[in-house]
């Protein structure tokens, strides 16, 4: 039965929503608003919200001054790369665990979660050096290798939640009529398996387009990505709001987008489908 | 029942993830004890040496140390309160009914989808700068003194950043819990006189503990290890004012090149860690089993 709301309370409400909202988006609007102004009009005061000259110089002037676009396409590569690479790894794991569950399934589940326990700079310096003397060190290749190690437990945990819910009877079934391991993974578990693998997809393009230690530390010039590309601004080109705005919004603007199609698979994800 | 031949087929199939991920657990780790272990400068190459255990009281001797443990609780504890207090609160707000609340979703899911780098910079140059920022002008305009965010309270300002990125999450897990309270309890609890605050505490709490105990230890995972956000920001300082024990092995590790001792101080950041993960996952145990 549905509540009987007045109208005057929804209107409370929808203000009072409203403003926090905003309030908590600002900095970002903020930023892509700063981003169209003359440096000048950045750290003009009174800040100008948006009666300024609107100008798209900004943009032109990081990627000609920074070359914005060989670090978009390192976090590309890095993210895409790593996630298809852990999917690669952890359908056949995460498949085997759903739908061939032992004693131990749970045990090897909880561990695996565990490994995300262990901070990252308890193995910097080991990671650091092997990268120095195999010459991984700033190429997208160390990257790709890395971030699928860390990401792997969760790609794990999201593609054993959403495997679990898939029906065992159509599988018993489908190995009823005679159809082999390969067949049933590609012809019967693929198609159910679609909307998990692309949520998880998804969710772990987001979580290593944003990943900033190791990307941080074991890149330079050639391979950094987005991440490390923005931290070159901590000073002094960060006082050059506008440039720095500009930059920002391209860093983000991608991802932003991705992830408000993806909010529902987000908060399953995130939480290794104990809240959905 | 899976046969044997399934059974072992599974076996194949879990091993390269559990392979990679011992891997990945034992072989970087060992070589950190080893070289927590030993006298070992990068700039002195050729110089190695065993030094026993002197990295390690090295490291907990000094009072850097301490303050980056301490720091290190802080910024934990000071963001999950902040995330889950204020999560609950907008988790309730936007439970309610009320025109655009998808859009009021996308505004506030947006700081999560943020990288670490942007946010951090954000605040700190358009915001929290003394002179230009956002905040100087507000304070100028109601007759106060600007206020020096990063230099006179750096540790605030970094768990105001680092809790501005993580209060979506705890939001969107919160009120995803909510929404799949029963609504015919709701209104039983009220037919039979329970106040508002009542059926807060003992209706919608009980239910929502699952969910925060899931925000709780995913967010602790991610905030132990805060990084980027004080890289851009205060690089630790002032002095060792807001470094935390990641920043503190990072610098002794990339910036003194100190492989020895920073190796020691990431075995202890382990060590810390498993103790915190280690109530955690009995804390999550029991909820998750229910």
């Amino acid at each position: 039965m549905a509540r009987n709301v007045s109208t005057q309370r929804k209107l409370v409400t929808t203000v009072v929503a409203w403003t926090i909202g905003i309030l908590i988006f600002f900095p970002i609007l903020w930023t892509f608003l700063t981003s169209f102004k003359t440096e000048a009009q950045a750290i003009a005061s009174p800040p100008a919200f948006l009666f300024f000259d609107w100008t798209t110089e900004n943009y032109f002037e990081v990627q000609s001054r920074s070359d914005y676009f060989k670090h978009f396409m390192n976090s590309v590569v890095v993210s895409f790369g790593s996630t298809l690479l852990g999917l690669v790894i952890a359908i056949p794991s995460a498949w085997a665990m759903a739908f061939a569950p032992t004693k131990r399934t749970k045990d090897v589940l909880m561990w695996m979660l565990s490994t995300k326990m262990m901070p990252p700079v308890g193995v910097l310096v080991p990671m650091y050096l092997i990268f120095r003397n195999t010459g991984l060190l700033d190429t997208r290749t160390g990257l790709v290798l890395v971030l699928t190690l860390i990401n792997l437990p969760i790609i794990i945990w999201m593609l054993y939640t959403y495997f679990k819910e898939i029906p065992g009877e159509i599988l018993e079934a489908a190995r009823m009529d005679g159809a082999s391991l390969a067949k049933e993974i590609i012809y019967v578990l693929t198609p159910m398996a679609i909307p998990g693998i692309a949520s998880t997809l998804l969710l772990n393009i987001i979580l290593a387009w944003n990943e900033a230690f190791w990307t941080l530390n074991l890149s330079a010039a050639k391979a950094a990505p987005l991440t490390a590309f923005i931290a070159s601004y901590s000073s002094p080109e960060g006082l050059f709001y506008a440039k720095l705005s500009a930059a920002s919004t391209m860093a983000i603007a991608p991802i932003l987008i991705l992830g408000w199609f993806s909010q529902k698979q987000l908060v399953r994800g995130l939480t290794f489908g104990a809240v959905k | 029942m899976a046969t044997l031949h399934t059974r072992s087929a599974a076996r194949l199939m879990i091993a390269p993830s559990v392979l990679l991920l011992l891997a990945w657990m034992i072989v970087p780790l060992a070589l950190t004890i080893y070289f927590s272990l030993l006298r070992y400068n990068l700039l002195m190459p050729g110089m190695e040496e065993f030094a026993g255990l002197s990295n390690y009281t090295y490291f907990l001797t000094d009072p850097a140390f301490f303050q980056a443990v301490f720091n290190t609780l802080a910024i934990v504890l000071g963001v999950l309160f902040i995330t889950v207090v204020g999560g609950i609160g907008l988790a309730l707000l936007l439970d309610q009914p009320m025109f655009g609340q998808g859009i009021v979703r996308i505004l506030v899911i947006a700081p999560f989808l943020i990288m670490p780098t942007v946010a951090a910079l954000v605040w700190k140059n358009m915001f929290m700068n003394p002179v230009n920022g956002l905040f100087a002008w507000l304070a100028k305009l109601v007759g106060l003194q600007p206020f020096d965010f990063l230099a006179n309270a750096p540790l605030f300002s970094i768990i105001l950043i680092v809790a501005w990125q993580w209060l979506p999450f705890a939001t969107l897990i919160l009120l995803t819990a909510l929404q799949s309270l029963d609504e015919e309890q709701k209104e039983a609890a009220q037919m039979d006189g329970a106040g508002a605050l009542s059926r807060f505490i003992y209706l919608v709490l009980p239910h929502l503990s699952r969910a925060i105990t899931v925000v709780i230890l995913i967010q602790t995972i991610f905030l132990l290890s805060v990084f980027a956000e004080i890289l851009v920001t205060t690089n630790g300082g002032p002095g060792t004012q807001s470094t935390n024990l990641t920043f503190l092995v990072y610098a002794q590790a990339l910036l003194q090149f100190d492989v020895g001792g920073a190796s020691a101080g990431g075995i202890i950041a382990v060590i810390l860690a498993n103790i915190v993960a280690f109530f955690l996952m009995r804390m999550i145990g029991k909820t998750l089993e229910a």
